[in-house]
């Protein structure tokens, strides 16, 4: 799950040369020790592909996406059943003022909670999904920015009028 | 900047670490545990850091790594990488060793469960060999990883000595002046003591709930586990049992009553939710309390246990007052009249109370006067004003349900005064607009009435000091322990405890004449008057704690009464009660696809259940093995049918029948000689293994799970019989005559053991397999002794009854008018394709509810038809965009399957109606 995240994320990037991960998630790195996790390896791709705004452009906005990437490899991933109403309803709250989730641009945060939360919403009936609004929305947008959902099948999260009752 | 934090909360260690090492300028502030500081989060996050742009974090781990870029220190990816490794391996686990520590007061634990990570990090350490982690100098890491580990690493003795380069690297960084004061601000040198109102409010650490309750997705005999491998030694063990006979003590006696606590027994109280008077209880409230409190009664009989069940019905309330009214009647005749309604339905389900009884009694009066006046006496009531609506023309306070009005929030015109029906919120009833009696329409008005309160905060502390013991030492349910646990994490908030009512138990107080307990305060000491109407002598079991062991049963709704504000009001008597040891309480029961309603029809109701026809024995285990035991269930009548003729008439009943016919046809009845070979011995140990886990479950009262091993038997005996032949073998020569006799001896002692471990669940037909075996009475308190002892209990030459069938086929049709019977006017609330198709692919199986006339349903002509084609023709071109949209979105495999079928179906019509000859269409029906 995580190696076809990150393989996701290189494609994103635009990175040439594809890295090789063992199982274990851990990136050989060519100049320096293998790396382990998720967020930091996705951190060190970002750097070596020279994006550093994708980790956000002012120490506030950096803060807030490496809080998003800690909420998603903590809260996200491993996450009850009875937990998942919760998270969905705090980010729908989160996402009512904001087009991404750290300041007004895209980063890899978004990328990395949309990759957490669509196991969540695959489960969800369009009627439940539509108690969360915002972060249907985001998510949608998230979704369908170019390059960014590669090995996720694309989720109805919002309806209109063009799906009448009977498909749900 | 401004920083929230808590003490006793081991992140905020981190953070005040971290700010103090980097030296950065912030204000602090302490705050409570359940104070919400994030504003969009709905649980409270502490510690939170509010950024100068309004923005909060809230995860310890983001605020020390932007402390750190403040003052110019970016954590090197290395730094990064133990980060991640502390939230996403180090916690969990710390999180599972401060649960068992502090709360469950296991610290020898504590250990095994760090020794993962523990081990990992000390290798790492070992192998750098630097002085911090990450090189010569502190860097972040040290900082977080320090504060993750002070809890457990400062604490002399918890975590054991083994790992030499984690404690060289602790002592160094733990010498730090940052780390010292963070460490005395937050924990105040109580170490992990000081933790656990944190650790209380915090909800279970995933796999320790996972222990609590293992995973009971599929029926019980639907989960078999591979074959066992069965040891020698277990063999020759489980000959010597068998060889030892039966016990010559005493058969099971008559119950004495009054049964009275006795010194050197145990000692069990088994209460079952008292049932509300006013409704006939269906399958649900069955299982969920009187069933399964009976099965286990009948079991601790069985143990050898000193049992008393004691239940009886909820008679007082708002509720009982308005049947009342709509009947005409008085309250007392109404209860008169449903006590005997209920006390007939459990007869018919063979529920075994040692004593019904009521609630509305003398004793009743006086023992909740007493407690309350205790309370009073003890300081834990408290008087409030509270505002009400009052009917001036019915001269009466409205109870919530009896007004209604138009919703404060989404403006419906009936919502109830408790709660709004359509938006689901809950309402205050003085908060309603155009608020109308429910009896006279007249427009109430708003008094204030006085009233007393139970003072559960003062009562917190003590309570949460016996729940720790209570929970830790007795069997609780996981749903019981995880509602509690909620309860004391949102805080305890006063209880009112009196009502304007006058059907109730009157306060004595003078100061609230005319008014009467709430029923929660009343209706749990109804278990103590109920107990007191059975013997004079009744404190001897409520109030005798420590000889006594108290089981409860219910459906999860009624948890928090039994496990937090019952418990106060006993504890704030100060009067030496005996609390609950062990909470039992299930999930629902849903009835089919629907809930059980009463108004619309939809259910089995106790009272019907005699009138279908299937033996209360049948029922009992059909509920029994659908209980709700972990997760909700669904009673289904299909799946009833197919439990009975599967499990009881193919499989138990199938192999007690044959063994009993195989005595009577080739031994002329008499019990044949044993001579055990390997292949015996060996069934006698897988008989003996399933005995023990049955034992095990029951004594644990996982009474679905248990039920899987007594099928399981008789499936081993099947199987024993099935390979043996001795039908073959009675014609052959005198060693094959002799194998026929051992299996056939060996066959019916395992119908006699069965016979015993179905009591609990069916005890008449329990009954009727020992009759018919003319099995010795004391068979019955013999086989379920310690770890389950399965002796030949019909020896040689021993004469046998005479055998019949145990269970009858349940048929198709009979089930099939059951379910149209008791499946109440469902609304056609389908009324698009969905459902004809899927009747169609039903096939083969007759329709129970009238076809809807839709085109696409209508019989397939011979011959064209255009306009129909072209209806189908459009359901054919959307069901396969259904189908893809299913298989694009990775649906269930099921799901697809039925989708496939329907579409399949509708193509065949489709060539029908255009004339041609349908393609052979497979017949995949969905069958449920």
């Amino acid at each position: 799950m995580a190696l076809r995240e990150l393989s996701s994320l290189e494609k994103y990037l635009g990175l040439k040369k594809p890295n090789k991960y063992s199982t274990q998630g851990d990136k050989k790195n060519n100049n320096g020790p293998p790396l382990v996790g998720l967020v930091t390896i996705a951190c060190h791709l970002v750097k070596e592909a020279k994006r550093p705004e994708l980790l956000g452009d002012t120490a506030e906005n950096r803060a807030v996406v490496q809080q998003w990437l800690e909420f998603r490899v903590t809260k996200l991933d491993g996450c009850t059943k009875e937990d998942i109403k919760t998270i969905l309803k705090d980010l729908n709250v989160y996402l009512q003022d904001k087009v991404y989730l750290a300041g007004n641009k895209f980063t890899l945060a978004d990328s990395l909670v949309y990759f957490g939360i669509h196991p969540l919403l695959v489960d969800l009936a369009v009627q439940e999904k539509e108690q969360y609004l915002n972060v249907a929305r985001w998510f949608d947008h998230i979704q369908h920015r170019p390059g960014v959902r590669h090995h996720l099948p694309p989720l109805v999260v919002l309806r209109n009028r063009i799906y009448t009752g009977r498909h749900h | 900047m401004k920083l929230f934090v808590s003490e006793g909360n081991p992140h905020c260690l981190k953070v005040l670490a971290a700010l103090d090492v980097s030296g950065v300028q912030c204000s602090v502030q302490f705050v409570n545990h359940e104070e919400k500081v994030v504003p969009f989060l709905s649980r409270p996050a502490l510690p939170a850091l509010l950024l100068p742009s309004g923005q909060f974090l809230f995860s310890s781990n983001a605020i020390c790594r932007y402390l750190f870029e403040l003052n110019g220190h970016e954590s090197s990816e290395s730094c990064n990488q133990w980060l991640e490794w502390e939230a996403t391996v180090l916690q969990p686990a710390l999180l599972r060793a401060f649960h068992v520590a502090v709360l469950q007061g296991k610290r020898s634990e504590v250990t095994q469960v760090l020794k993962g990570p523990l081990n990992f990090f000390d290798q790492s350490l070992s192998k750098g060999n630097l002085p911090y982690i990450t090189g010569e100098e502190l860097s972040l890491a040290d900082v977080v990883l320090w504060a993750a580990l002070h809890p457990v690493l400062s604490e002399a003795t918890l975590v054991s000595d083994e790992h030499k380069s984690v404690r060289t690297w602790f002592d160094r960084v733990a010498a730090l002046h940052s780390c010292q004061s963070a460490a005395q601000k937050v924990l105040q040198g109580k170490g992990l003591q000081a933790m656990k109102s944190f650790m209380q409010r915090q909800p279970a650490p995933q796999s320790s709930q996972c222990r609590d309750s293992p995973p009971c997705n599929s029926n019980p005999a639907e989960c078999e586990e591979g074959e066992r491998a069965v040891s020698e030694e277990e063999m020759a063990a489980a000959a010597l049992t068998w060889s030892k006979g039966l016990n010559t003590c005493s058969p099971v006696t008559a119950k004495p009553h009054p049964i009275l606590p006795q010194e050197g027994r145990r000692n069990i109280l088994v209460t079952s939710a008292l049932p509300y008077v006013n409704n006939v209880p269906h399958l649900g409230n069955i299982i969920g309390c009187v069933l399964s409190a009976d099965v286990f009664s009948r079991y601790g009989r069985l143990r050898g246990w000193n049992l008393l069940f004691v239940c009886g019905t909820d008679e007082y309330g708002t509720a009982t007052e308005n049947k009342a009214r709509e009947e005409g009647l008085t309250p007392q005749q109404i209860c008169d009249k449903y006590h005997a309604v209920h006390s007939s339905i459990y007869k018919w389900f063979q529920i075994d109370f040692d004593f019904f009884g009521r609630t509305t009694t003398e004793k009743q009066t006086e023992i909740a006067q007493n407690i309350f006046w205790r309370l009073q006496k003890n300081g834990y009531l408290v008087e409030d004003t509270v505002e009400q609506l009052r009917c001036e023309s019915c001269q009466r306070f409205l109870a919530d349900r009896f007004v209604e009005g138009v919703c404060p929030h989404c403006s419906y015109p009936e919502a109830r005064g408790d709660q709004c029906d359509k938006c689901g919120r809950l309402i205050n009833a003085v908060e309603l607009r155009e608020p109308q009696c429910k009896v006279c329409k007249q427009t109430p008005v708003i008094r204030t009435s006085k009233h007393l309160f139970l003072d559960l905060p003062k009562l917190e502390t003590q309570l949460e000091q016996w729940l720790d013991e209570s929970t830790s030492t007795g069997d609780w349910t996981a749903n019981a322990k995880q509602i509690t646990r909620s309860w004391l994490r949102d805080g305890l908030k006063p209880r009112c405890i009196t009502r304007d009512l006058q059907w109730g138990t009157p306060v004595p107080h003078p100061d609230f004449k005319e008014k009467v307990f709430y029923v929660w305060f009343d209706a749990p000491i109804g278990y103590l008057s109920i107990t007191a109407n059975y013997t004079n002598e009744w404190e001897k079991w409520w109030k005798n704690p420590h000889q006594v062991e108290l089981y409860n049963f219910m459906a999860k709704d009624n948890v928090p009464f039994h496990s937090v504000v019952f418990p106060c009001s006993l504890l704030g008597a100060q009067d030496n009660y005996t609390l609950v040891n062990h909470l039992v309480a299930t999930e629902y029961l849903n009835y089919e696809d629907t809930k059980f309603s009463k108004s619309r029809g939809v259910g089995v109701f106790g009272d019907m259940a005699k009138d279908t026809g299937i033996p209360s024995d049948v029922w009992r285990f059909y509920l029994l093995y659908v209980r709700p035991e972990g997760q909700d269930s669904a009673f289904s009548w299909a799946d009833m049918a197919l439990k009975n003729n599967s499990e009881l008439l193919n499989n138990l009943g199938n192999f007690i029948n044959r063994a009993g016919m195989f005595v009577t046809k080739f031994f002329e009845g008499c019990v044949p000689a044993m001579e055990l070979q390997q292949e015996d011995k060996k069934l006698l140990a897988m008989v003996g293994w399933e005995l023990k886990q049955y034992l095990q479950l029951m004594d644990k009262v996982k009474i679905r799970d248990a039920l899987k091993h007594i099928l399981n038997i008789s499936r081993h005996g099947n199987q024993y019989i099935q390979v043996n032949e001795p039908w073959k073998r009675i014609k052959g020569g005198d060693s094959e005559r002799q194998r026929a006799g051992t299996v056939t001896g060996v066959s019916v002692n395992i119908a006699c053991l069965l016979s015993v471990m179905l009591l609990p669940y069916m005890p008449a037909v329990s009954q009727t397999i020992r009759d018919q075996l003319n099995a010795p009475p004391s068979c019955v308190n013999t086989m379920l002794q310690g770890s389950g002892t399965f002796v030949c209990a019909l020896s040689a030459g021993h004469r046998i009854g005479a055998v019949s069938p145990l269970f009858q086929k349940l048929e198709a049709d009979h089930i099939e008018s059951l379910k149209k019977r008791f499946g109440g006017q469902q609304p056609e609330d389908e009324p698009s394709n969905k459902k004809t198709t899927q009747q169609s692919a039903a096939g083969s199986q007759p329709a129970a509810a009238p076809a809807p006339a839709v085109a696409v349903e209508a019989t397939p002509v011979v011959g064209a038809d255009p306009e129909k084609a072209k209806q189908l023709a459009k359901a054919v071109t959307e069901q396969g965009d259904k189908v893809r949209a299913l298989k694009a979105q990775k649906a269930e495999k099921d799901v697809i399957t039925t989708e496939v079928s329907k579409l399949l179906e509708l193509k065949k019509q489709l060539a029908l109606a255009e004339g041609k000859s349908p393609e052979p269409a497979p017949q995949k029906g969905k069958k449920k």
